[in-house]
């Protein structure tokens, strides 16, 4: 390392404190970015975050690419819920396009949504408990992220970054497997939440661990501009999906859980609850789609033909499915030229999407607001004055992703 | 969601303004970013904020344009903690220089770098490629940056020992 990377301070030989670099690739930080702590024995003076370690220039890549080339950008950005990202950029998309889609549709993603919203909580909470000893309810959670991805699989054939839905819908309908995996899940998951909140919440250990660090007041939370559960935790009870709903959110009902002081405790108990909150959700969302029934019940996409690829079968048989299956993937298709900015609840907050068309067949600036990147500024005064091992769990409860801060 | 924008010199007048109206409230700056018009003259660049009233639930979106070759702007970090990141990330790209921002540097890019790569001078592609001649499909021949011909090539590849000169 050359003193251009790291700035010590003036005279650092006679320092009293200790420099500690923990990253860029430290198990702690679950990710690549960089601290560098300044350390009074074990507490912690001052410390220094730098990022940017696997930016890949998405927003600048986003200024070539058609609309459907974007979608596996988006994808990148929190891996840990990659379809709520997929469903953000294609409800930003149908909000510049003027497309309405159908209820069934709806639904079908509100399912989807909560599942990643389930799956992010779920590894950011467990790795909370890796990260204070606790291994087993890590390794015990993982089998139902396996489920949850294996729902993934089944309605777009991949897992991690998924690619999932189309402009208007789904590329294909829910099939048999689906509604029968999310079924298991419905039955089977409760059970093992239940035992999992048993492993932590009022575990001594955990508690010593996590009541009172990194506590931060809901005022300067929002300065920070923090968003998501981790608001949500300091007591303002701010959430996307109610605040402006999209996809139907309004036909569902749900409680938003807030905590009081903001701590570590506080984060995990509100992530905690919220899979609770996103499990009566999609068990309503799935009653509400089992009532559709006949032609209602095949009813995957909302009808763009100018943004929806056609049926496979038509393309080999029809003339012009062909030449829209060939417009939509070359991106040949203009947008109308305007600006929005679109928001839907992450995993970790407000993700959002700030487009600006100019009428052309990509994006003339698109603007991703990562929650975890405007967020984790905040970690010097979550953590100054406390010990070092405050600092990874701190760390951890935040959910802090590379993948979205470096974007 | 309405939209305005002021002159550069009153942003943080509007800012705030918007913060302590007590009718207004808009105390959450939701998002903060960059963008780069090289049509519009004298205010190429420009700053997006979009603040949030979280009582009453209403977005504005608010604009300040820059002359690129004096892009300085104040900066909102004494307003909103959250700002300075942002802040650091939209200089980064578009060489927006924030008067008054406590550590305005480089975020996500390497400091080494010697010019601000999301402004629109800037190329994806090596457009100079001749083996991806696609035409056809807008990507090439006369539609967009680095595509006018010149005698050594496209203008992109005769400005290319150029980079980094006269913008920073």
């Amino acid at each position: 390392m050359s003193e251009q990377h790291i700035k010590l301070p003036e005279g650092s030989i006679e320092k009293t404190t200790t420099t500690l670099n923990l990253g860029p690739t430290h198990p702690a930080t679950h990710g690549v970015m960089q601290n560098i702590l300044e350390l009074d024995g074990e507490r912690i003076v001052s410390t220094e975050q730098t990022i940017g370690y696997i930016h890949r220039a998405f927003e600048k890549i986003a200024e070539r690419r058609p609309l459907y080339q974007i979608t596996p950008l988006t994808d990148r950005l929190n891996y840990c819920s990659s379809p709520l990202n997929n469903m953000g950029w294609h409800l930003t998309c149908e909000k510049l396009l003027g497309v309405k889609t159908p209820k069934r549709v709806d639904y079908l993603r509100v399912i989807i949504m909560e599942l990643a919203r389930i799956s992010d909580h779920l590894i950011c909470n467990s790795i909370v408990g890796v990260d204070s000893g606790a291994y087993t309810g890590f390794l015990y959670v993982m089998q139902y992220r396996e489920l949850i991805y294996e729902i993934y699989e089944e309605v777009c054939g991949s897992r991690l970054t998924t690619n999932i839905g189309r402009i208007g819908g789904f590329e294909r309908n829910f099939n048999d497997i689906a509604f029968q995996k999310l079924q298991k899940f419905l039955d089977e998951y409760p059970r093992v939440l239940k035992e999992f909140e048993n492993l932590f919440t009022r575990n001594r250990i955990f508690m010593d661990r996590t009541i009172g660090v990194g506590a931060i007041s809901a005022d300067r939370a929002m300065n920070y501009g923090f968003t998501g559960p981790n608001l949500r935790a300091a007591g303002v009870d701010y959430d996307v999906r109610v605040t402006s709903p999209y996809s139907s959110y309004e036909d569902f009902q749900f409680d938003i859980p807030v905590g009081t002081t903001g701590d570590c405790y506080d984060r995990f108990l509100v992530r905690n609850q919220e899979m609770w909150e996103s499990l009566k959700i999609i068990e309503q969302a799935f009653r509400k789609v089992q009532e559709f029934k006949g032609a209602d019940a095949e009813v995957y996409h909302a009808d763009v033909p100018e943004y929806y690829l056609p049926e496979k079968e038509d393309v080999y048989t029809k003339m012009e499915a062909l030449i829209w299956h060939f417009k939509i993937i070359m991106g040949e298709i203009d947008m109308p030229a305007g600006e929005v900015y679109n928001s839907v609840e992450g995993g970790n907050g407000e993700l959002g999407f700030y487009f600006i068309s100019d009428g052309g067949r990509t994006p003339y600036r698109l603007h991703f607001r990562r929650p975890c990147f405007i967020y984790y500024q905040a970690f010097e005064e979550l953590t100054k004055g406390s010990m070092l091992s405050d600092a990874i769990i701190v760390m951890s409860s935040l959910n802090l992703i590379a993948g979205e801060m470096d974007a | 969601m309405l939209t305005f924008e002021a002159p550069k010199e009153l942003n943080l007048k509007v800012l705030n303004f918007l913060y302590d109206d007590e009718e207004l409230k808009f105390r959450f700056l939701t998002d903060l970013c960059g963008a780069h018009f090289p049509d519009l003259k004298e205010k190429e660049l420009a700053v997006v904020y979009h603040l949030h009233n979280l009582v009453d639930n209403v977005r504005i979106r608010f604009k300040v344009f820059a002359n690129i070759n004096k892009p300085d702007v104040y900066t909102a970090t004494g307003l909103f903690s959250s700002a300075n990141w942002m802040e650091r990330e939209t200089y980064d790209f578009y060489g927006i220089n924030f008067v008054g921002h406590p550590n305005l540097k480089r975020i996500l890019n390497v400091d080494e770098m010697d010019y601000f790569p999301m402004r629109k001078q800037y190329p994806l592609e090596d457009q100079t490629r001749v083996d991806k001649d696609d035409e056809m499909f807008g990507r090439g021949g006369t539609i967009g940056y680095g595509t006018e011909k010149t005698d050594h090539g496209t203008i992109v590849e005769s400005e290319k020992h150029n980079v980094g000169q006269d913008i920073v």
